[in-house]
């Protein structure tokens, strides 16, 4: 019995760092706009556009690289658009994004029934052509130690290349943010632009710089959707894990490692939502799976009406940089 | 970013730091600078002296690379160069100490400093290096600020000593400060200026200096050319010339600096304040047991350190808040706690407010000049009919006030925010004395406003009291409360330290009662 419940637990944290995966590729784009004091509520939309660009290219090609890149292309496409409506132009960023993620929408179920006619999916993915999970040396063998063996098996071993490169994007951030000369100035942009054009550094070039990472990051969390995680791209995919993405950024304060712990808090509720579903609980019974699976938005909600104050967002975000007379 | 700059090394032969030759700048249809030509020696201290709006920002910001001019040539250190951008004029020794500082508030002094010029070789390794230079320029200039401090928790002096050290420190050989003590107390601002001329004695740093301020232009400088309208009038010899002669060229006719005050005739008593206190959130007291007249015709200057309780005294008068002590009596109405004033009813009884903050309280800034004008107002029947506001009307309204009080310019239209600071103060003046009151409440008359402003302003206050009016002036420009009041009361602590008639009146006197020494 003690085992068992042992088991459900590793494999619910398992499933965490999986269903977090996207939500953290996604914050840190986030973090790397919002940083530089653009707003990108597009994450949703772009993270759809290169979910159906993996898996559209994984299936013409067979390449999951070629799927990662094209998805990463397209992203870095749509960011640049952002950065025209908003950094040249001075648009709205909010209306910019919005835009964004209604073209998305819409453009990936018409180009995939155009494509493929499965009613804006695209094929099942074999394994070759998607990102598997690498399991590490000697997982089969350890599963036997108690306890501890199937933290290694299930936990450690047996995520896809994506994950670990999630992971990694949030140190990456960290040391670019606070440790590098392009995230001291990044940092300045969101906050004190002028401080930054007086310093004789471009503003809009800066700002540039941090939407086209955000793209790519952006792009590395759609392919992870449809090439890795899963199979194949299905219509409207990303569910809201954009807004999450950006719901876990505020919650973490703009900062890379308590982004992190929010991420990981979203894909844990996830992860305990599908493990709960038509399990009968003691004492309480068993839970409506609709119930639980709202638990992570109503958590969103409650989250930022509780917590949002205590945030503080860069100071320039969302204003277009004029110079001023 | 590439082309190649050659700084100029300080001047054996006695060629100007900074040369600039028939400047022209144009934003839409405003001609900020006309053919200006300048020519500033190296290694002394010039000043350039104008009313708001008089391009001499333009020209300071034309010279940094923050826009580039339509016409003109500009020769540092005897180098003709084309400063394209901010970096162009930073590579060629210019540095700049903004009006509003250029801080990123968030970030310690450290990293404001090596913002933009890190340097090669990582963040830590420039981090590292501005430290040392930090202690180094902060040594030989006994300019001390702690590195790792956050700007935001600095005070606005220190804030200001960083961005000339961000300057020294990117290599600036000349120095350019706007408007440097608009936010600095008056202890702040002789430090400023030891730092400067220890700046300029010591290290050869030439200072270009901006202001409407005359005082400073005297204090400091060695030579000053003025501008007014975008043009370059006149160019002095600090050592020769005087502030009548300044002001005069700023603003383009003779200049009455002080000297309008005549002999009132006194009237009955319209405002009686008997033992008015108020406290504040945590039972501080913020004014203490007030007790005073004010007859018609006559100016009562209230004087003190700003944050002594010449605000909330205002504010209690105007019928913003009720006192938690004491009254208030209007002609044969006295308001109490329990009984307040509210901004409505002093209004019926001819008192009109001038608020201190212009932008707050004064105006609705992205109205338009007609709109603002009868704020307070909308139901009188000169603007209006009934409930509706007649386009028409306001827009004559409007007109009449802005001829009777020079403001610029006359279009009714503009939106509020659009004029400069002392048309904007016009603004709510006429507002406030077109109606005639019997007592005007008026906070800091002539804050941000420049010369030629302040003399009408003045002008205008007098004259009011000449019809009669009672006017209340806080004021913490002890200059202007000795130019204009009648009697003079000084707060200190929230409380008075006396009411002193103008003939006992002097400076010093009133300084020392202001620091709250009997």
């Amino acid at each position: 019995m003690i085992s068992d419940l042992w088991l459900q637990f590793v494999l619910t944290i398992d499933a965490t760092l999986r269903l977090a995966t996207p939500l953290i590729l996604c914050a840190m784009a986030g973090i790397f706009s919002e940083r530089s004091g653009i707003i990108d509520i597009s994450l949703e939309g772009k993270m759809l556009l290169s979910a159906f660009t993996a898996a559209t290219m994984a299936a013409i090609t067979g390449s999951p690289w070629l799927g990662l890149a094209s998805a990463m292309i397209i992203s870095v496409v749509f960011s640049l658009l952002h950065g025209f409506a908003c950094i040249s132009h001075r648009g709205n960023q909010v209306v910019s994004g919005l835009a964004i993620n209604m073209l998305a929408s819409g453009l990936t179920v018409t180009v995939g029934n155009a494509l493929f006619s499965l009613g804006g999916q695209t094929p099942l993915l074999s394994n070759a052509q998607r990102f598997a999970p690498i399991a590490f040396p000697l997982a089969e063998s350890l599963r036997q130690i108690p306890g501890l063996g199937i933290i290694y098996t299930e936990v450690i071993s047996g995520h896809n290349l994506l994950v670990w490169a999630a992971l990694l994007s949030v140190f990456i951030t960290r040391v670019v943010l606070l440790r590098s000369t392009f995230g001291l100035r990044l940092r300045a942009v969101g906050e004190t632009p002028e401080a930054v054009d007086t310093a004789g550094i471009s503003v809009v070039g800066i700002r540039y710089q941090a939407v086209i990472i955000a793209g790519v990051l952006c792009g590395m969390a759609g392919a992870y959707l449809s090439i890795a995680h899963g199979a194949s791209f299905l219509r409207e995919m990303t569910a809201g894990k954009g807004y999450i993405s950006l719901a876990a950024m505020i919650f973490g304060n703009w900062r890379p490692v308590p982004v992190l712990m929010a991420c990981l808090l979203f894909g844990f509720l996830d992860a305990l939502a599908a493990r709960l579903g038509g399990v009968d609980l003691p004492w309480i019974g068993q839970l409506s799976t609709d119930l639980i699976q709202i638990l992570p938005y109503v958590l969103t909600v409650v989250l930022l009406a509780g917590f949002i104050g205590k945030t503080t967002p860069p100071g320039a975000i969302g204003v277009p940089y004029v110079k001023r007379r | 970013m590439g082309a190649k700059l050659q700084r100029g090394e300080g001047s054996a032969d006695g060629c100007c730091a900074v040369s600039l030759y028939g400047i022209s700048k144009t934003f839409g249809s405003v001609r900020a600078n006309k053919n200006i030509s300048l020519d500033i020696p190296a290694g002394t201290i010039h000043g350039i002296i104008g009313e708001n709006g008089s391009g001499k920002s333009t020209l300071v910001s034309i010279l940094y690379g923050f826009y580039g001019a339509d016409g003109g040539r500009i020769r540092i250190f005897g180098n003709d160069l084309k400063i394209q951008s901010t970096a162009h004029a930073i590579a060629a020794g210019i540095g700049m100490v903004h009006q509003h500082f250029m801080l990123v508030p968030s970030f310690t002094v450290l990293e404001n400093l090596v913002l933009g010029h890190e340097g090669s070789g990582g963040l830590l390794q420039g981090m590292a290096r501005g430290r040392s230079e930090l202690q180094g320029l902060s040594r030989e200039y006994g300019l001390d600020v702690d590195p790792d401090a956050v700007v935001a928790d600095l005070p606005v002096g220190i804030q200001q000593r960083v961005e000339i050290l961000k300057a020294l420190y990117r290599g600036a050989r000349i120095l350019i400060l706007d408007e440097p003590t608009g936010v600095l107390t008056p202890q702040e601002t002789d430090q400023l200026f030891n730092i400067l001329r220890a700046l300029n004695q010591q290290q050869g740093v030439t200072i270009l200096f901006i202001t409407h301020k005359l005082r400073e232009i005297m204090a400091l400088t060695h030579g000053v050319s003025i501008m007014r309208d975008g043009e370059m009038v006149a160019h002095r010899c600090t050592a020769t010339t005087n502030p009548q002669e300044l002001a005069e060229l700023m603003v383009g006719r003779p200049v009455l600096l002080d000297g309008i005050w005549h002999q009132a005739k006194v009237g009955k008593v319209v405002l009686q304040v008997n033992n008015l206190a108020l406290d504040g959130t945590r039972g501080m007291p913020l004014v203490r047991d007030l007790s005073f007249q004010v007859r018609a015709g006559e100016i009562l200057g209230v004087a003190g350190v700003s944050g002594n309780g010449q605000s909330e005294l205002l504010e209690l008068l105007a019928g913003i808040g009720a006192p938690s002590r004491g009254s208030i009596t209007l002609g044969e109405y006295t308001f109490t706690k329990t009984n307040p004033i509210t901004p409505l009813v002093i209004k019926e009884l001819g008192v009109a407010h001038v608020p201190e903050d212009r932008h707050a309280m004064g105006l609705v800034l992205p109205f338009s000049a007609a709109e603002s004008a009868i704020l307070g107002h909308e139901h009188s029947p000169i603007i209006g009919d009934g409930p509706w506001l007649n386009p028409g009307k306001l827009k004559a309204h409007c007109g009449q006030l802005m001829a009777n009080f020079h403001i610029r310019p006359p279009d009714p239209k503009r939106q509020s925010r659009l004029f400069s600071g002392g048309n904007q103060q016009k603004m709510v003046l006429a507002r406030e004395m077109s109606t005639n009151p019997t007592i005007l409440l008026v906070g800091q008359p002539t804050r941000g406003v420049d010369i030629g402003a302040i003399e009408f302003i003045h002008q205008q206050l007098i004259a009011l009291r000449d019809r009669g009016c009672a006017i209340i002036m806080v004021s913490v420009e002890l200059d202007e409360i000795l130019s204009l009041s009648d009697r003079i009361m000084v707060m200190s602590d929230g409380a008075s330290m006396g009411i002193i008639e103008r003939k006992d009146a002097d400076a010093r006197s009133i300084g020392l009662l202001m620091t709250g020494v009997d």
